[in-house]
Protein backbone atom coordinates (compact mmCIF):
# COMPACT_ATOMS: atom_id res chain seq x y z
CA UNK A 1 0.00 0.00 0.00
CA UNK A 2 2.17 3.24 -0.76
CA UNK A 3 -0.71 5.14 1.25
CA UNK A 4 -1.42 4.73 5.27
CA UNK A 5 -4.47 4.71 7.16
CA UNK A 6 -2.76 7.91 8.88
CA UNK A 7 -2.11 9.24 5.49
CA UNK A 8 -5.76 8.68 4.17
CA UNK A 9 -6.97 10.06 7.54
CA UNK A 10 -5.29 13.14 6.98
CA UNK A 11 -6.24 13.58 3.51
CA UNK A 12 -9.99 13.44 4.53
CA UNK A 13 -9.41 16.02 7.39
CA UNK A 14 -7.76 18.05 4.92
CA UNK A 15 -11.23 17.38 2.39
CA UNK A 16 -13.40 18.27 5.20
CA UNK A 17 -14.66 14.66 5.06
CA UNK A 18 -15.98 12.23 8.02
CA UNK A 19 -14.70 8.54 6.67
CA UNK A 20 -16.77 5.72 9.09
CA UNK A 21 -14.77 2.83 10.39
CA UNK A 22 -16.16 0.75 7.70
CA UNK A 23 -15.31 2.92 4.85
CA UNK A 24 -11.40 3.62 5.98
CA UNK A 25 -10.00 -0.01 4.70
CA UNK A 26 -12.05 0.54 0.93
CA UNK A 27 -9.84 4.17 0.94
CA UNK A 28 -6.52 2.91 2.13
CA UNK A 29 -6.65 0.35 -0.84
CA UNK A 30 -8.63 2.63 -3.63
CA UNK A 31 -6.84 5.58 -2.75
CA UNK A 32 -3.38 3.69 -2.82
CA UNK A 33 -4.09 1.99 -6.48
CA UNK A 34 -4.71 5.20 -7.89
CA UNK A 35 -1.93 6.95 -6.57
CA UNK A 36 0.02 3.92 -8.01
CA UNK A 37 -1.56 4.15 -11.31
CA UNK A 38 -0.98 8.27 -11.43
CA UNK A 39 3.33 7.74 -10.58
CA UNK A 40 3.10 6.32 -14.33
CA UNK A 41 3.83 10.19 -15.09
CA UNK A 42 6.78 10.24 -13.11
CA UNK A 43 8.37 7.73 -16.11
CA UNK A 44 7.62 10.55 -18.80
CA UNK A 45 9.98 12.86 -19.75
CA UNK A 46 8.55 16.46 -19.21
CA UNK A 47 12.42 18.14 -19.20
CA UNK A 48 12.12 21.82 -19.62
CA UNK A 49 8.03 21.38 -20.73
CA UNK A 50 5.89 24.45 -19.89
CA UNK A 51 3.35 23.61 -17.36
CA UNK A 52 -0.83 23.78 -19.54
CA UNK A 53 -2.98 25.52 -17.74
CA UNK A 54 -5.82 26.40 -20.33
CA UNK A 55 -6.89 24.11 -22.89
CA UNK A 56 -7.09 26.87 -25.22
CA UNK A 57 -3.33 28.84 -26.70
CA UNK A 58 -3.79 32.49 -25.73
CA UNK A 59 -6.65 32.76 -23.81
CA UNK A 60 -6.51 34.64 -20.18
CA UNK A 61 -9.01 35.18 -18.09
CA UNK A 62 -11.42 38.26 -19.25
CA UNK A 63 -11.84 41.11 -17.17
CA UNK A 64 -15.30 42.92 -17.13
CA UNK A 65 -16.38 46.11 -16.18
CA UNK A 66 -16.47 47.49 -12.79
CA UNK A 67 -20.31 48.21 -12.91
CA UNK A 68 -23.13 46.43 -11.32
CA UNK A 69 -24.23 43.58 -12.84
CA UNK A 70 -26.78 42.01 -10.31
CA UNK A 71 -29.26 42.76 -8.76
CA UNK A 72 -30.34 41.29 -4.88
CA UNK A 73 -31.48 38.17 -5.04
CA UNK A 74 -30.50 36.69 -1.36
CA UNK A 75 -34.19 35.83 -0.17
CA UNK A 76 -34.46 33.39 -3.58
CA UNK A 77 -31.21 32.05 -2.70
CA UNK A 78 -31.69 31.12 0.80
CA UNK A 79 -34.68 29.24 0.44
CA UNK A 80 -31.98 26.62 -0.18
CA UNK A 81 -30.14 27.16 3.23
CA UNK A 82 -30.21 24.38 5.50
CA UNK A 83 -31.02 26.96 8.29
CA UNK A 84 -31.33 31.35 8.35
CA UNK A 85 -32.58 33.80 10.67
CA UNK A 86 -33.29 37.58 9.52
CA UNK A 87 -31.16 37.11 6.44
CA UNK A 88 -27.68 35.20 7.93
CA UNK A 89 -26.76 31.54 7.48
CA UNK A 90 -27.13 30.23 10.59
CA UNK A 91 -23.83 27.60 12.05
CA UNK A 92 -22.95 25.93 15.37
CA UNK A 93 -21.56 28.92 17.50
CA UNK A 94 -18.18 29.55 16.51
CA UNK A 95 -16.94 32.08 19.21
CA UNK A 96 -17.88 31.16 23.19
CA UNK B 1 -44.27 6.84 -35.33
CA UNK B 2 -43.40 10.49 -33.88
CA UNK B 3 -40.71 9.12 -31.02
CA UNK B 4 -38.46 7.88 -34.70
CA UNK B 5 -38.69 11.16 -36.43
CA UNK B 6 -35.48 13.29 -36.45
CA UNK B 7 -35.69 16.71 -35.21
CA UNK B 8 -35.79 18.28 -38.43
CA UNK B 9 -38.34 16.30 -39.70
CA UNK B 10 -40.64 17.08 -36.42
CA UNK B 11 -40.12 20.95 -36.93
CA UNK B 12 -41.37 20.27 -40.22
CA UNK B 13 -45.00 18.75 -39.39
CA UNK B 14 -44.52 21.56 -36.20
CA UNK B 15 -44.02 24.18 -39.36
CA UNK B 16 -46.88 22.79 -41.14
CA UNK B 17 -49.35 22.64 -38.31
CA UNK B 18 -49.31 18.57 -39.05
CA UNK B 19 -48.84 17.94 -35.63
CA UNK B 20 -48.80 20.02 -32.18
CA UNK B 21 -46.09 20.76 -29.89
CA UNK B 22 -48.64 20.09 -26.66
CA UNK B 23 -49.43 16.47 -28.50
CA UNK B 24 -45.48 15.86 -29.40
CA UNK B 25 -45.26 16.59 -25.72
CA UNK B 26 -47.95 14.18 -24.52
CA UNK B 27 -46.06 11.39 -26.57
CA UNK B 28 -42.97 11.70 -24.93
CA UNK B 29 -44.21 12.49 -21.81
CA UNK B 30 -46.63 9.02 -22.16
CA UNK B 31 -43.60 6.86 -23.33
CA UNK B 32 -41.33 8.27 -20.50
CA UNK B 33 -44.50 6.93 -18.30
CA UNK B 34 -44.23 3.90 -19.75
CA UNK B 35 -40.74 3.01 -20.40
CA UNK B 36 -38.69 4.58 -18.04
CA UNK B 37 -39.47 2.45 -15.12
CA UNK B 38 -37.16 0.22 -16.70
CA UNK B 39 -34.52 2.15 -17.24
CA UNK B 40 -34.04 4.64 -14.28
CA UNK B 41 -33.11 7.24 -16.92
CA UNK B 42 -34.78 9.91 -15.36
CA UNK B 43 -34.80 11.93 -11.75
CA UNK B 44 -37.19 14.78 -12.43
CA UNK B 45 -39.93 14.91 -14.29
CA UNK B 46 -41.33 18.40 -15.29
CA UNK B 47 -44.92 17.18 -17.32
CA UNK B 48 -47.11 20.32 -16.19
CA UNK B 49 -44.61 22.70 -17.14
CA UNK B 50 -43.83 20.85 -20.27
CA UNK B 51 -47.55 21.01 -21.22
CA UNK B 52 -47.65 25.09 -20.64
CA UNK B 53 -44.64 25.45 -22.67
CA UNK B 54 -45.53 23.28 -25.28
CA UNK B 55 -49.09 25.03 -25.50
CA UNK B 56 -46.84 28.66 -25.52
CA UNK B 57 -44.77 27.32 -28.72
CA UNK B 58 -48.09 26.05 -29.90
CA UNK B 59 -48.91 29.52 -29.58
CA UNK B 60 -45.92 31.24 -31.13
CA UNK B 61 -46.36 28.21 -34.18
CA UNK B 62 -49.68 29.75 -34.33
CA UNK B 63 -48.69 33.56 -35.25
CA UNK B 64 -46.03 32.28 -37.57
CA UNK B 65 -42.83 31.73 -36.02
CA UNK B 66 -41.17 29.01 -37.09
CA UNK B 67 -37.52 27.21 -36.07
CA UNK B 68 -35.87 24.51 -36.10
CA UNK B 69 -36.42 24.04 -32.38
CA UNK B 70 -39.30 25.51 -31.57
CA UNK B 71 -42.26 23.11 -29.56
CA UNK B 72 -39.40 20.29 -30.13
CA UNK B 73 -39.23 18.51 -26.43
CA UNK B 74 -35.70 17.70 -24.58
CA UNK B 75 -34.39 16.21 -21.42
CA UNK B 76 -31.78 18.52 -19.67
CA UNK B 77 -28.57 16.74 -18.08
CA UNK B 78 -29.82 16.99 -13.76
CA UNK B 79 -26.30 18.70 -14.01
CA UNK B 80 -28.13 22.19 -15.65
CA UNK B 81 -29.55 24.39 -13.08
CA UNK B 82 -33.13 24.85 -13.71
CA UNK B 83 -34.86 27.50 -12.05
CA UNK B 84 -37.72 26.35 -9.74
CA UNK B 85 -37.24 22.65 -10.46
CA UNK B 86 -34.80 20.15 -8.45
CA UNK B 87 -31.46 20.03 -9.72
CA UNK B 88 -29.47 17.01 -7.91
CA UNK B 89 -26.25 16.19 -9.74
CA UNK B 90 -27.12 12.88 -9.12
CA UNK B 91 -26.37 13.72 -5.46
CA UNK B 92 -27.91 13.18 -2.04
CA UNK B 93 -26.07 16.35 -1.71
CA UNK B 94 -28.11 18.39 -4.03
CA UNK B 95 -31.24 16.02 -3.44
CA UNK B 96 -33.25 19.24 -1.77
CA UNK B 97 -31.60 21.86 -3.66
CA UNK B 98 -34.06 24.25 -6.44
CA UNK B 99 -31.58 25.95 -8.64
CA UNK B 100 -32.94 29.80 -8.47
CA UNK B 101 -31.92 30.78 -11.91
CA UNK B 102 -31.41 29.20 -15.65
CA UNK B 103 -28.32 27.79 -16.95
CA UNK B 104 -27.27 29.53 -20.16
CA UNK B 105 -27.75 26.39 -21.96
CA UNK B 106 -31.03 25.76 -20.49
CA UNK B 107 -31.76 29.55 -21.21
CA UNK B 108 -30.95 29.21 -24.87
CA UNK B 109 -32.68 26.76 -25.48
CA UNK B 110 -35.61 27.74 -23.63
CA UNK B 111 -35.48 31.19 -25.61
CA UNK B 112 -35.87 28.44 -29.11
CA UNK B 113 -38.74 27.48 -28.18
CA UNK B 114 -38.24 24.09 -26.93
CA UNK B 115 -39.81 22.10 -24.03
CA UNK B 116 -38.12 19.74 -21.07
CA UNK B 117 -39.82 16.99 -20.36
CA UNK B 118 -37.68 16.62 -16.97
CA UNK B 119 -34.12 16.18 -16.04
CA UNK B 120 -31.95 13.15 -16.45
CA UNK B 121 -30.38 10.64 -14.66
CA UNK B 122 -26.34 10.86 -14.25
CA UNK B 123 -23.45 9.64 -12.18
CA UNK B 124 -22.88 11.41 -8.88
CA UNK B 125 -21.31 15.09 -9.76
CA UNK B 126 -20.86 13.46 -13.21
CA UNK B 127 -17.60 11.38 -12.05
CA UNK B 128 -18.36 7.79 -13.37
CA UNK B 129 -18.36 5.61 -16.91
CA UNK B 130 -21.55 3.55 -15.90
CA UNK B 131 -23.98 5.07 -13.79
CA UNK B 132 -23.61 3.36 -10.87
CA UNK B 133 -22.62 6.09 -8.95
CA UNK B 134 -25.86 7.84 -9.03
CA UNK B 135 -27.82 8.81 -5.49
CA UNK B 136 -30.90 7.34 -7.89
CA UNK B 137 -29.64 4.38 -8.61
CA UNK B 138 -28.25 2.82 -11.92
CA UNK B 139 -29.83 3.66 -15.40
CA UNK B 140 -30.47 0.65 -17.50
CA UNK B 141 -29.32 0.17 -20.79
CA UNK B 142 -32.50 -0.25 -23.15
CA UNK B 143 -30.22 -2.52 -25.52
CA UNK B 144 -29.71 -4.71 -22.75
CA UNK B 145 -31.26 -3.79 -19.21
CA UNK B 146 -28.15 -6.04 -17.28
CA UNK B 147 -25.91 -3.59 -19.18
CA UNK B 148 -24.83 -0.19 -18.05
CA UNK B 149 -25.65 2.70 -20.96
CA UNK B 150 -22.08 4.62 -19.90
CA UNK B 151 -21.62 7.55 -17.94
CA UNK B 152 -21.43 10.02 -16.71
CA UNK B 153 -24.59 11.41 -18.93
CA UNK B 154 -26.12 7.79 -18.86
CA UNK B 155 -29.60 8.96 -18.45
CA UNK B 156 -29.81 11.37 -21.03
CA UNK B 157 -27.93 8.25 -23.20
CA UNK B 158 -30.35 5.85 -22.22
CA UNK B 159 -33.40 8.66 -22.99
CA UNK B 160 -32.49 9.29 -26.27
CA UNK B 161 -31.41 5.80 -27.29
CA UNK B 162 -34.92 5.07 -25.94
CA UNK B 163 -36.63 7.35 -27.82
CA UNK B 164 -38.35 8.89 -24.83
CA UNK B 165 -37.01 12.51 -26.16
CA UNK B 166 -35.80 13.71 -29.58
CA UNK B 167 -32.74 15.09 -27.91
CA UNK B 168 -30.97 15.38 -24.62
CA UNK B 169 -28.00 17.68 -23.17
CA UNK B 170 -24.94 16.25 -21.43
CA UNK B 171 -21.60 17.30 -20.16
CA UNK B 172 -18.21 15.68 -21.16
CA UNK B 173 -15.56 16.23 -18.62
CA UNK B 174 -13.08 13.13 -19.82
CA UNK B 175 -16.08 11.30 -22.25
CA UNK B 176 -19.15 11.47 -20.91
CA UNK B 177 -21.82 12.49 -23.59
CA UNK B 178 -19.12 10.51 -25.95
CA UNK B 179 -18.67 7.08 -23.93
CA UNK B 180 -22.08 6.53 -23.08
CA UNK B 181 -23.23 7.73 -26.52
CA UNK B 182 -21.24 5.19 -28.16
CA UNK B 183 -22.80 2.33 -25.59
CA UNK B 184 -26.34 3.42 -26.14
CA UNK B 185 -26.13 3.80 -30.04
CA UNK B 186 -27.07 7.37 -30.56
CA UNK B 187 -24.93 10.27 -31.90
CA UNK B 188 -23.02 12.14 -28.68
CA UNK B 189 -20.78 15.20 -29.58
CA UNK B 190 -18.79 17.17 -27.25
CA UNK B 191 -18.00 21.03 -28.63
CA UNK B 192 -14.34 22.84 -28.51
CA UNK B 193 -13.74 23.86 -24.51
CA UNK B 194 -15.33 27.52 -24.41
CA UNK B 195 -17.84 26.64 -27.48
CA UNK B 196 -20.61 26.56 -25.49
CA UNK B 197 -21.38 28.32 -22.05
CA UNK B 198 -20.62 26.79 -18.52
CA UNK B 199 -22.71 28.98 -16.78
CA UNK B 200 -24.91 27.43 -14.59
CA UNK B 201 -23.55 23.66 -14.76
CA UNK B 202 -22.63 22.10 -12.14
CA UNK B 203 -18.56 22.70 -12.14
CA UNK B 204 -16.66 19.16 -11.65
CA UNK B 205 -13.26 20.05 -13.90
CA UNK B 206 -13.17 23.57 -14.83
CA UNK B 207 -10.82 23.09 -17.56
CA UNK B 208 -11.95 20.12 -19.01
CA UNK B 209 -15.90 20.57 -18.50
CA UNK B 210 -18.27 21.44 -21.26
CA UNK B 211 -21.58 20.88 -22.33
CA UNK B 212 -22.79 18.87 -25.69
CA UNK B 213 -25.57 16.67 -26.70
CA UNK B 214 -27.06 13.44 -27.47
CA UNK B 215 -29.51 13.05 -30.59
CA UNK B 216 -30.17 10.10 -33.07
CA UNK B 217 -27.98 12.04 -36.19
CA UNK B 218 -25.39 14.25 -36.60
CA UNK B 219 -27.95 16.39 -38.65
CA UNK B 220 -30.19 16.91 -35.52
CA UNK B 221 -27.05 17.53 -33.52
CA UNK B 222 -26.05 20.39 -35.46
CA UNK B 223 -29.55 21.68 -35.24
CA UNK B 224 -28.80 21.98 -31.74
CA UNK B 225 -25.20 22.99 -31.72
CA UNK B 226 -26.60 25.74 -33.96
CA UNK B 227 -28.64 27.41 -30.55
CA UNK B 228 -26.18 26.07 -27.82
CA UNK B 229 -23.37 27.33 -29.32
CA UNK B 230 -21.89 31.12 -28.52
CA UNK B 231 -20.01 33.39 -26.53
CA UNK B 232 -21.37 34.31 -22.79
CA UNK B 233 -20.19 36.96 -20.76
CA UNK B 234 -21.15 34.92 -17.89
CA UNK B 235 -18.52 31.73 -18.03
CA UNK B 236 -15.01 33.14 -17.66
CA UNK B 237 -13.74 30.48 -20.13
CA UNK B 238 -16.32 31.25 -22.78
CA UNK B 239 -14.08 31.96 -26.54
CA UNK B 240 -15.79 35.15 -28.65
CA UNK B 241 -15.94 32.99 -32.07
CA UNK B 242 -18.17 33.50 -34.31
CA UNK B 243 -20.58 30.71 -34.48
CA UNK B 244 -21.04 29.40 -38.19
CA UNK B 245 -23.81 27.46 -39.87
CA UNK B 246 -23.63 23.69 -38.74
CA UNK B 247 -26.18 22.72 -41.03
CA UNK B 248 -25.38 24.70 -44.20
CA UNK B 249 -21.96 22.46 -44.26
CA UNK B 250 -23.30 19.06 -43.59
CA UNK B 251 -23.64 17.89 -47.34
CA UNK B 252 -20.51 18.60 -48.41
CA UNK B 253 -18.63 16.32 -49.99
CA UNK B 254 -15.94 14.64 -48.32
CA UNK B 255 -13.44 14.70 -51.21
CA UNK B 256 -10.41 15.98 -50.44
CA UNK B 257 -10.93 15.66 -46.05
CA UNK B 258 -7.57 14.18 -44.60
CA UNK B 259 -8.75 11.48 -41.91
CA UNK B 260 -5.80 10.21 -39.42
CA UNK B 261 -5.83 6.97 -37.72
CA UNK B 262 -4.43 7.45 -34.50
CA UNK B 263 -1.84 4.45 -34.22
CA UNK B 264 -2.34 4.32 -30.69
CA UNK B 265 -6.16 3.82 -30.80
CA UNK B 266 -5.96 0.80 -33.30
CA UNK B 267 -3.06 -1.06 -31.23
CA UNK B 268 -3.98 -3.82 -29.36
CA UNK B 269 -8.07 -3.21 -30.27
CA UNK B 270 -10.35 -5.88 -29.93
CA UNK B 271 -11.06 -7.64 -33.30
CA UNK B 272 -14.24 -7.24 -33.76
CA UNK B 273 -14.20 -3.22 -32.47
CA UNK B 274 -11.26 -3.40 -35.16
CA UNK B 275 -13.17 -4.92 -37.83
CA UNK B 276 -16.03 -2.42 -37.35
CA UNK B 277 -13.72 0.33 -37.58
CA UNK B 278 -12.22 -1.24 -40.81
CA UNK B 279 -15.86 -1.24 -42.14
CA UNK B 280 -16.00 2.30 -41.72
CA UNK B 281 -13.03 3.62 -42.81
CA UNK B 282 -14.15 1.85 -46.15
CA UNK B 283 -16.97 4.04 -45.79
CA UNK B 284 -14.92 7.29 -45.48
CA UNK B 285 -12.75 5.87 -48.84
CA UNK B 286 -15.54 5.75 -50.95
CA UNK B 287 -17.04 8.56 -49.95
CA UNK B 288 -13.54 10.47 -51.72
CA UNK B 289 -11.55 10.88 -48.06
CA UNK B 290 -8.06 10.13 -48.15
CA UNK B 291 -7.03 8.21 -44.67
CA UNK B 292 -3.36 8.07 -43.30
CA UNK B 293 -1.85 6.92 -40.11
CA UNK B 294 -1.21 9.54 -37.51
CA UNK B 295 0.78 8.76 -34.18
CA UNK B 296 0.05 10.44 -30.37
CA UNK B 297 3.10 9.20 -29.16
CA UNK B 298 1.94 10.36 -25.49
CA UNK B 299 -1.36 9.21 -25.39
CA UNK B 300 -0.40 6.61 -23.00
CA UNK B 301 0.16 9.05 -20.61
CA UNK B 302 -3.62 10.42 -21.03
CA UNK B 303 -5.61 8.44 -18.20
CA UNK B 304 -2.60 9.26 -15.43
CA UNK B 305 -2.58 12.63 -16.02
CA UNK B 306 -6.83 12.98 -16.45
CA UNK B 307 -6.71 11.58 -13.11
CA UNK B 308 -4.63 14.23 -11.27
CA UNK B 309 -6.05 17.10 -13.14
CA UNK B 310 -9.85 16.48 -13.02
CA UNK B 311 -9.84 15.13 -8.81
CA UNK B 312 -6.84 18.37 -8.28
CA UNK B 313 -10.18 20.49 -10.02
CA UNK B 314 -13.01 18.63 -8.42
CA UNK B 315 -11.22 18.84 -4.94
CA UNK B 316 -11.59 22.42 -5.43
CA UNK B 317 -14.38 23.04 -6.85
CA UNK B 318 -16.45 20.62 -4.64
CA UNK B 319 -15.06 23.04 -1.67
CA UNK B 320 -18.33 24.64 -1.87
CA UNK B 321 -20.30 21.91 -0.60
CA UNK B 322 -20.61 23.14 2.90
CA UNK B 323 -23.75 22.39 4.70
CA UNK B 324 -24.14 26.45 5.39
CA UNK B 325 -25.61 27.49 2.07
CA UNK B 326 -27.34 25.17 0.62
CA UNK B 327 -27.22 21.25 0.01
CA UNK B 328 -27.66 18.69 2.26
CA UNK B 329 -26.64 19.43 6.61
CA UNK B 330 -26.05 16.51 8.54
CA UNK B 331 -27.70 16.51 11.97
CA UNK B 332 -27.43 17.85 15.10
CA UNK B 333 -23.63 19.01 14.56
CA UNK B 334 -21.82 19.52 17.59
CA UNK B 335 -19.44 22.12 16.23
CA UNK B 336 -18.93 23.91 12.76
CA UNK B 337 -15.98 21.36 11.89
CA UNK B 338 -18.28 18.41 12.65
CA UNK B 339 -21.11 20.45 10.45
CA UNK B 340 -18.31 20.28 7.56
CA UNK B 341 -17.26 16.95 7.94
CA UNK B 342 -20.30 15.11 8.45
CA UNK B 343 -22.59 17.09 5.74
CA UNK B 344 -19.90 15.88 3.55
CA UNK B 345 -18.90 12.77 4.94
CA UNK B 346 -22.67 11.83 3.96
CA UNK B 347 -24.03 13.73 1.52
CA UNK B 348 -20.89 12.64 -1.00
CA UNK B 349 -20.97 9.28 -2.27
CA UNK B 350 -17.83 6.72 -2.10
CA UNK B 351 -16.79 7.77 -5.48
CA UNK B 352 -16.73 11.60 -5.42
CA UNK B 353 -15.56 11.36 -1.61
CA UNK B 354 -12.66 9.52 -3.39
CA UNK B 355 -12.09 11.92 -6.46
CA UNK B 356 -12.28 14.65 -3.48
CA UNK B 357 -9.68 13.10 -1.53
CA UNK B 358 -7.31 12.17 -4.46
CA UNK B 359 -7.67 15.96 -5.69
CA UNK B 360 -6.67 16.84 -2.08
CA UNK B 361 -3.78 14.35 -1.67
CA UNK B 362 -2.33 15.51 -5.22
CA UNK B 363 -2.50 19.27 -4.31
CA UNK B 364 -1.12 19.05 -0.93
CA UNK B 365 2.03 20.42 0.40
CA UNK B 366 5.16 18.08 -0.99
CA UNK B 367 3.25 16.54 -3.62
CA UNK B 368 1.99 19.48 -5.86
CA UNK B 369 5.06 19.47 -7.87
CA UNK B 370 5.15 15.25 -8.27
CA UNK B 371 1.72 15.41 -9.12
CA UNK B 372 -0.38 18.07 -10.26
CA UNK B 373 2.51 20.05 -12.40
CA UNK B 374 3.89 16.66 -13.57
CA UNK B 375 0.31 16.25 -14.96
CA UNK B 376 -0.11 20.05 -16.60
CA UNK B 377 3.61 19.77 -18.10
CA UNK B 378 2.19 16.09 -19.87
CA UNK B 379 -0.91 17.92 -21.22
CA UNK B 380 1.05 19.90 -22.77
CA UNK B 381 2.83 17.19 -24.42
CA UNK B 382 -0.38 15.58 -25.84
CA UNK B 383 -1.33 18.68 -26.78
CA UNK B 384 0.97 19.80 -28.78
CA UNK B 385 1.17 15.78 -30.10
CA UNK B 386 -2.72 16.40 -31.50
CA UNK B 387 -1.22 20.03 -32.94
CA UNK B 388 1.00 17.95 -35.24
CA UNK B 389 -1.26 15.41 -35.69
CA UNK B 390 -4.08 18.06 -37.24
CA UNK B 391 -0.51 19.84 -39.12
CA UNK B 392 -0.91 16.50 -41.40
CA UNK B 393 -4.96 16.14 -41.37
CA UNK B 394 -8.40 17.03 -41.06
CA UNK B 395 -9.34 14.88 -38.29
CA UNK B 396 -8.89 11.99 -36.56
CA UNK B 397 -10.73 8.91 -35.81
CA UNK B 398 -11.00 6.02 -33.66
CA UNK B 399 -12.91 3.86 -31.46
CA UNK B 400 -14.89 5.64 -28.80
CA UNK B 401 -14.49 2.56 -26.09
CA UNK B 402 -12.57 -0.26 -25.98
CA UNK B 403 -15.89 -2.37 -25.46
CA UNK B 404 -19.49 -2.39 -25.79
CA UNK B 405 -21.35 -2.25 -22.67
CA UNK B 406 -20.21 -4.17 -19.58
CA UNK B 407 -22.52 -5.61 -16.72
CA UNK B 408 -23.51 -3.15 -14.28
CA UNK B 409 -21.46 -4.17 -11.41
CA UNK B 410 -18.81 -5.49 -13.28
CA UNK B 411 -16.09 -2.84 -12.28
CA UNK B 412 -17.54 -1.05 -9.60
CA UNK B 413 -15.30 -2.60 -7.22
CA UNK B 414 -12.14 -1.63 -9.03
CA UNK B 415 -11.63 2.51 -9.80
CA UNK B 416 -8.82 2.11 -12.21
CA UNK B 417 -9.97 -0.69 -14.27
CA UNK B 418 -13.16 1.69 -14.42
CA UNK B 419 -10.76 4.75 -14.89
CA UNK B 420 -9.36 3.06 -18.05
CA UNK B 421 -13.08 2.86 -20.04
CA UNK B 422 -12.53 6.58 -20.70
CA UNK B 423 -8.64 5.60 -22.50
CA UNK B 424 -10.26 6.71 -26.15
CA UNK B 425 -11.92 9.94 -25.09
CA UNK B 426 -9.97 11.75 -22.22
CA UNK B 427 -7.13 12.78 -24.86
CA UNK B 428 -9.96 15.31 -26.13
CA UNK B 429 -10.56 16.54 -23.12
CA UNK B 430 -7.37 16.47 -22.25
CA UNK B 431 -6.52 19.34 -25.20
CA UNK B 432 -9.90 20.94 -25.16
CA UNK B 433 -10.52 19.48 -28.96
CA UNK B 434 -13.71 18.86 -29.75
CA UNK B 435 -14.86 15.03 -30.47
CA UNK B 436 -18.42 13.20 -31.61
CA UNK B 437 -19.16 9.73 -31.22
CA UNK B 438 -21.47 8.09 -33.86
CA UNK B 439 -22.99 4.62 -33.94
CA UNK B 440 -20.91 2.26 -36.23
CA UNK B 441 -22.03 -1.57 -35.55
CA UNK B 442 -22.78 -3.76 -32.81
CA UNK B 443 -20.76 -6.44 -31.02
CA UNK B 444 -22.70 -9.27 -29.32
CA UNK B 445 -25.99 -7.35 -30.18
CA UNK B 446 -24.88 -4.38 -28.74
CA UNK B 447 -23.76 -0.75 -30.50
CA UNK B 448 -20.21 0.61 -31.18
CA UNK B 449 -19.27 4.00 -31.57
CA UNK B 450 -16.32 5.35 -33.70
CA UNK B 451 -15.10 8.61 -32.78
CA UNK B 452 -13.94 11.68 -34.59
CA UNK B 453 -11.82 14.00 -33.14
CA UNK B 454 -11.09 17.45 -34.71
CA UNK B 455 -9.01 20.96 -33.98
CA UNK B 456 -10.23 23.57 -31.91
CA UNK B 457 -14.13 24.76 -33.30
CA UNK B 458 -13.77 22.38 -36.18
CA UNK B 459 -17.63 21.19 -34.87
CA UNK B 460 -18.49 21.95 -38.56
CA UNK B 461 -16.39 19.48 -40.04
CA UNK B 462 -16.59 16.70 -37.80
CA UNK B 463 -20.67 16.93 -38.14
CA UNK B 464 -20.37 17.10 -42.13
CA UNK B 465 -18.05 13.89 -41.82
CA UNK B 466 -20.26 12.29 -39.32
CA UNK B 467 -23.74 12.99 -41.59
CA UNK B 468 -21.91 12.03 -44.51
CA UNK B 469 -21.32 8.17 -42.65
CA UNK B 470 -24.90 8.41 -41.21
CA UNK B 471 -25.57 8.78 -45.43
CA UNK B 472 -23.99 6.15 -46.21
CA UNK B 473 -25.26 3.91 -43.19
CA UNK B 474 -27.96 3.12 -40.95
CA UNK B 475 -26.64 2.06 -37.69
CA UNK B 476 -27.64 5.42 -36.08
CA UNK B 477 -31.10 4.11 -37.29
CA UNK B 478 -31.23 0.88 -35.06
CA UNK B 479 -33.47 1.31 -32.25
CA UNK B 480 -33.48 -0.84 -29.19
CA UNK B 481 -35.85 -3.93 -29.13
CA UNK B 482 -39.30 -2.58 -27.66
CA UNK B 483 -38.10 0.95 -28.21
CA UNK B 484 -38.72 1.43 -31.94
Amino acid sequence: MSLTRQDVEKIAHLARLSITAQEMPVYVSSLSSIVDFVDELSRADTEGVLPMAHPLDGQHQRLRADAVAETDHHEKYQRNAPAVTAGLYVVPRVIE
Amino acid sequence: MLHNLSIGELADRLGKRQISSAELTQHFLGRIERLNPALNAMITLTAKQALADAAAADARLAAGERGPLLGIPLIHKDIFCTDGVKTSCGSRMLDNFVAPYDATVVARLKAAGTVMLGKSNMDEFAMGSSNETSYYGPVKNPWDTAKVPGGSSGGSAAATAARLTPFATGTDTGGSIRQPAALTGVTGLKPTYGRVSRYGMVAFASSLDQAGMFTRSAADAAAVLQVMAGFDARDSTSVDVAVPDYSKTLSQPLKGMKIGLLREFFEGLEPRNAALLEDALNIYTGLGAETLQVSLPHLPLSVPTYYVVAPAECSSNLSRFDGVRYGYRCENPKDLMDLYKRSRGEGFGAEVKRRIMTGTYVLSAGYFDAYYLKAQKARRLITDDFRAAFDKVDLVIGPTTPTPAFDIGAKMDDPVLMYLNDIYTIGANLAGLPGVSVPCGFVDGLPMGLQLIGPHFAEAKLLNAAHQYQQATDWHTHAPRGYA
